[in-house]
């Protein structure tokens, strides 16, 4: 299984500014002056590469702004004509961006979606993901929530839109999926589990040939009910990967953003090393964090796993858009 | 869990000891209740003395944050001291620093505590 993400920013997408450009830029030539200064500086194009690299993500690079979408690769050569995304937020516009280039207009595909609930942020890309207008896809849109239908086609409604959802021309069905209910497609196992939400949300488990993705986002935990942490324990159990909303810090969690719906780097840890998890990624990304801010907290999330470490380790990542995790 | 207390002046001091973890962060909470509750616009500061707690989890943290509302609403002060270098690192990466007024030892936080 492969994992990649194409949006990973909460609530809202956001871009870097000039401002954010010309700081990363300064930044690198710092770098570079102080390392000319001792006769290191890059020469040639291998030793620049290397440079870049050595400059640390949040100069070299950017988290990136798209809202929550992630692709997960079944790697089921016997259903190589369906694909599995979680959420159709800004990042899905890329995505089908990149599957019409792979497969034209004239080939057609399956995209099977598995929506977290239908907050905007999660449904916005829809209405730009093009393999939506071209005949013969089928694009299958799971959830757990009975207004799913309801809400794609508001949204593609007018005043808001102009083409409305019944001219689109893919074959689009929506299939609403029991709480609890565990199914199978594209030869994938999937379950589901209710969260603490505004309206619920619904993290989805996905499993094949031994491994395994959790993805749960916009998750408001309260670890104070013991039942309930055991809930997540449980779907988190020995999982390979899970997508975790890391939005808030912890104080700000338990205090000022109580009740806001979603969660803090803290809990990810903690649930992860009860349940025996691989791998936290953390996602939906605070709209306010620039790049350094981000790579601040993974560094902090880093240092917290390794203090409280009882078992073997956890990895611990930070999503971005573009990121691609090989189960 | 046994909170050791001691009065300096009108400062009351707690010393909770070892984990306050999921299993222990109610029971931390449960003890702290009596001095919360003391901890108004009249009565003196509170101030918790952490040389004790060996680590604090995200539960413990929660019980933290739920004396600071309490005694913030009754107008009253608290704070924390003495924290051992994990510890503060916790509370430092949860924003827990920022909630609460820490120092380094107990004696800096009686003086600033006006003892």
């Amino acid at each position: 299984m492969k994992v990649r993400f194409w949006g990973t920013r909460g609530s809202i997408p956001v871009s870097i500014t000039a401002k954010d450009v010309r700081a990363k830029i300064g930044a690198a030539l710092r770098v570079a002056r102080d390392r000319a200064a001792t006769g290191e500086f890059p020469g040639n194009d291998v030793e620049i590469e290397r440079f870049i690299d050595d400059l640390g993500f949040s100069v070299s690079g950017t988290y990136g702004g798209h809202s929550s979408c992630v692709e997960i690769e079944t790697g089921n050569e016997d259903a190589a004509n369906e694909h599995l995304l979680c959420d159709m937020g800004s990042g899905v516009r890329a995505y089908g961006q990149r599957m019409m280039e792979r497969y034209g207009p004239t080939r057609p595909q399956t995209y099977h979606v598995f929506m977290s609930h239908v907050h905007w942020d999660h449904i916005m890309g829809f209405p730009f993901f093009t393999p939506v207008y071209i005949p013969g896809n089928r694009i299958v849109i799971h959830g757990c929530h009975a207004e799913l239908e309801f809400a794609f086609k508001r949204q593609q409604a007018a005043p808001s839109f102009p083409v409305d959802f019944s001219l689109l021309a893919s074959n689009i069905e929506f299939d609403v999926i029991a709480p609890g209910e565990t199914r199978s497609v594209a030869g994938i196992t999937v379950r589901n589990l209710k969260q603490h939400h505004s309206g619920d949300s619904y993290g989805w488990r996905f499993e094949r040939a031994g491994k395994s993705v959790v993805y749960s986002t916009d998750s408001e935990h309260r670890l104070e009910n013991a039942e309930e942490t055991q809930l997540f324990v449980d779907f988190f159990h020995n999982a390979d990967l899970v997508i975790f909303d890391a939005m808030y810090s912890l104080a700000d969690a338990v205090s000022v953003k109580a009740d806001w719906g979603h969660s803090s780097n803290i809990f990810g840890v903690e649930l992860c090393q009860m349940a025996g998890a691989r791998r936290l990624c953390m996602f939906h990304h605070e709209p306010a964090y620039d790049d350094s801010r981000i790579d601040s907290v993974l560094a902090e999330t880093r240092r917290f796993e390794e203090i409280t470490r009882e078992a073997s380790a956890l990895e611990v990542l930070s999503a971005w858009d573009g990121l691609e995790i090989v189960l | 869990m046994e909170l050791g207390s001691r009065q300096v002046n009108a400062i009351t001091v707690v010393a909770p000891k070892g984990r306050i973890d999921h299993a222990q962060a109610p029971l931390f909470q449960e003890a702290m209740k009596p001095h919360v509750a003391a901890c108004t616009i009249n009565g003196g500061p509170l101030l918790i003395d952490f040389s004790g707690v060996d680590y604090i989890s995200s539960m413990g943290l929660r019980a933290l944050m739920l004396i600071a509302r309490s005694v913030t609403a009754q107008k009253g002060t608290v704070a924390i001291a003495a924290l051992k270098p994990t510890v503060r690192e916790v509370l430092e990466i949860s924003r827990f620093h920022l909630v609460f007024k820490v120092y380094d030892t107990v004696d800096d936080g009686l003086i600033a505590l006006g003892a």
